[in-house]
């Protein structure tokens, strides 16, 4: 599926390009977007460091398994291949809640340890588990309660109710939500049944 | 009144995190500075571990964009899409939705710049940009950080939730705004 996808955009671009006869801006396009993701990583570093930190203080003291165990009722429907009390839970609470509050930055090291604990109980497979794909569909669709970037935006054009669309987003991305841990959940069965998912 | 509150949590949250963590810690007898230097430490491999997956994602969307093949997919879906509501203006921005959460942020204040954030389009774009998270993005940075290779069915689930939401913000936009 993503190969297609990304041969695709790739080709679909180029072949585009070619015909509009601005070939040029391919290269242009590559290199940069190339550089582009190093950067990203090279930002993300600092972030990460200070949220890993954080979370290792968290982990020794014994937080983050408390945190598991307060959710766990909720948490073993939602993630029925993950052990009631492992630390993966945690992980993973921290990351929806972060998401929830809007602290973009903060989520991430939280989501990406919450992944190493999942890939701990995949055996370090390169292929997806269960509780991945869940985890991912949660986290795609996620509830921000402010948005507080798209607010900003909005709220530096002029408008006169920044904050109006903070219910509708809420509306739309909870059906999105639905949707997804619904297709989720089906997909999850399909695979068990032993049709390739 | 609200917005002074949820803002009021925002700034509050993490200067709060950084410190409660490190106090509860303390008190639990962890050595507090060593265990946030192992933590930070294992922070630096993981956002060098993700940067061949990002880089491919990024320099596929990027050509893609660049290329104008995006408009051109934004016109081919324009008759559909105008049947359920949709402006074509808005088109772009739906179909960047997944890819590049940048590159929606800087359309939905283009989007508005034009408009105005409280025409049609610009509530439209608000919604949208604020509903859904970029799901190649999450994508590629969460499976990269473990080295999965094999995605299954998350990127169908994922790109359901974003036309999901994209359908979700037309129909509640068409509804309140008018």
């Amino acid at each position: 599926m993503l190969n297609v996808i990304w041969l695709l955009l790739l080709t679909a671009g180029i072949v585009i390009a070619a015909v509009n006869g601005n070939i040029e801006v391919v290269t242009e396009a590559a290199l940069g977007a190339a550089q582009g993701a190093v950067k990203v990583c090279f930002d993300l570093i600092g972030v990460m460091a200070l949220w890993l930190g954080i979370m290792k203080i968290a982990e020794q003291g014994g937080l983050i398994a408390s945190l598991a165990k307060l959710v766990r009722p909720v948490m073993v429907r939602i993630f029925p291949s993950i052990p009631a009390e492992h630390p993966a839970m945690g992980a993973i609470i921290l990351n929806i809640s972060a998401n929830m509050l809007g602290l973009g930055n903060a989520a991430t090291p939280m989501g990406m340890k919450a992944m190493q604990e999942m890939q701990l109980l995949n055996k370090g497979s390169e292929e997806a588990s269960e509780a991945m794909c869940t985890f991912l569909a949660l986290n795609t669709s996620c509830i921000t309660l402010l948005p507080a970037t798209i607010i900003g935006v909005r709220l530096s054009f002029g408008s006169a109710n920044p904050t109006e669309i903070v219910g509708p987003c809420i509306f739309a991305t909870c059906t999105a939500m639905v949707i997804a841990m619904s297709l989720d959940w089906w997909f999850r069965k399909k695979s068990r049944w032993g049709v390739k998912g | 009144m609200l917005l002074s509150a949820l803002t009021g949590i925002s700034q509050w949250t993490i200067p709060l995190l950084l410190l409660l963590v490190p106090l509860y810690g303390f008190c639990k007898k962890v050595p507090v500075y060593e265990a946030f230097v192992a933590g930070a430490e294992e922070g630096f491999s993981t956002a060098v571990k993700i940067i061949p997956f990002l880089a491919g994602m990024m320099i596929a969307i990027s050509v893609f964009r660049a290329s104008g093949a995006m408009d051109y997919l934004a016109l081919l879906l324009d008759p559909l899409t105008a049947r359920i509501g949709a402006p074509s203006e808005i088109l772009p921005l739906a179909i960047m939705r997944p890819l590049s959460g940048s590159g929606v942020l800087g359309m939905a204040a283009e989007l508005m710049r034009i408009y105005g954030p409280d025409s049609f389009i610009g509530r439209l774009a608000s919604v949208m940009q604020g509903t859904t998270d970029t799901t190649f993005f999450v994508l590629t940075v969460y499976f990269g950080s473990v080295g999965i290779k094999k995605y299954r069915y998350a990127v169908v689930t994922g790109l359901t939730a974003d036309i999901t939401g994209f359908l979700a913000s037309l129909y509640i936009c068409n509804l309140l705004f008018r």
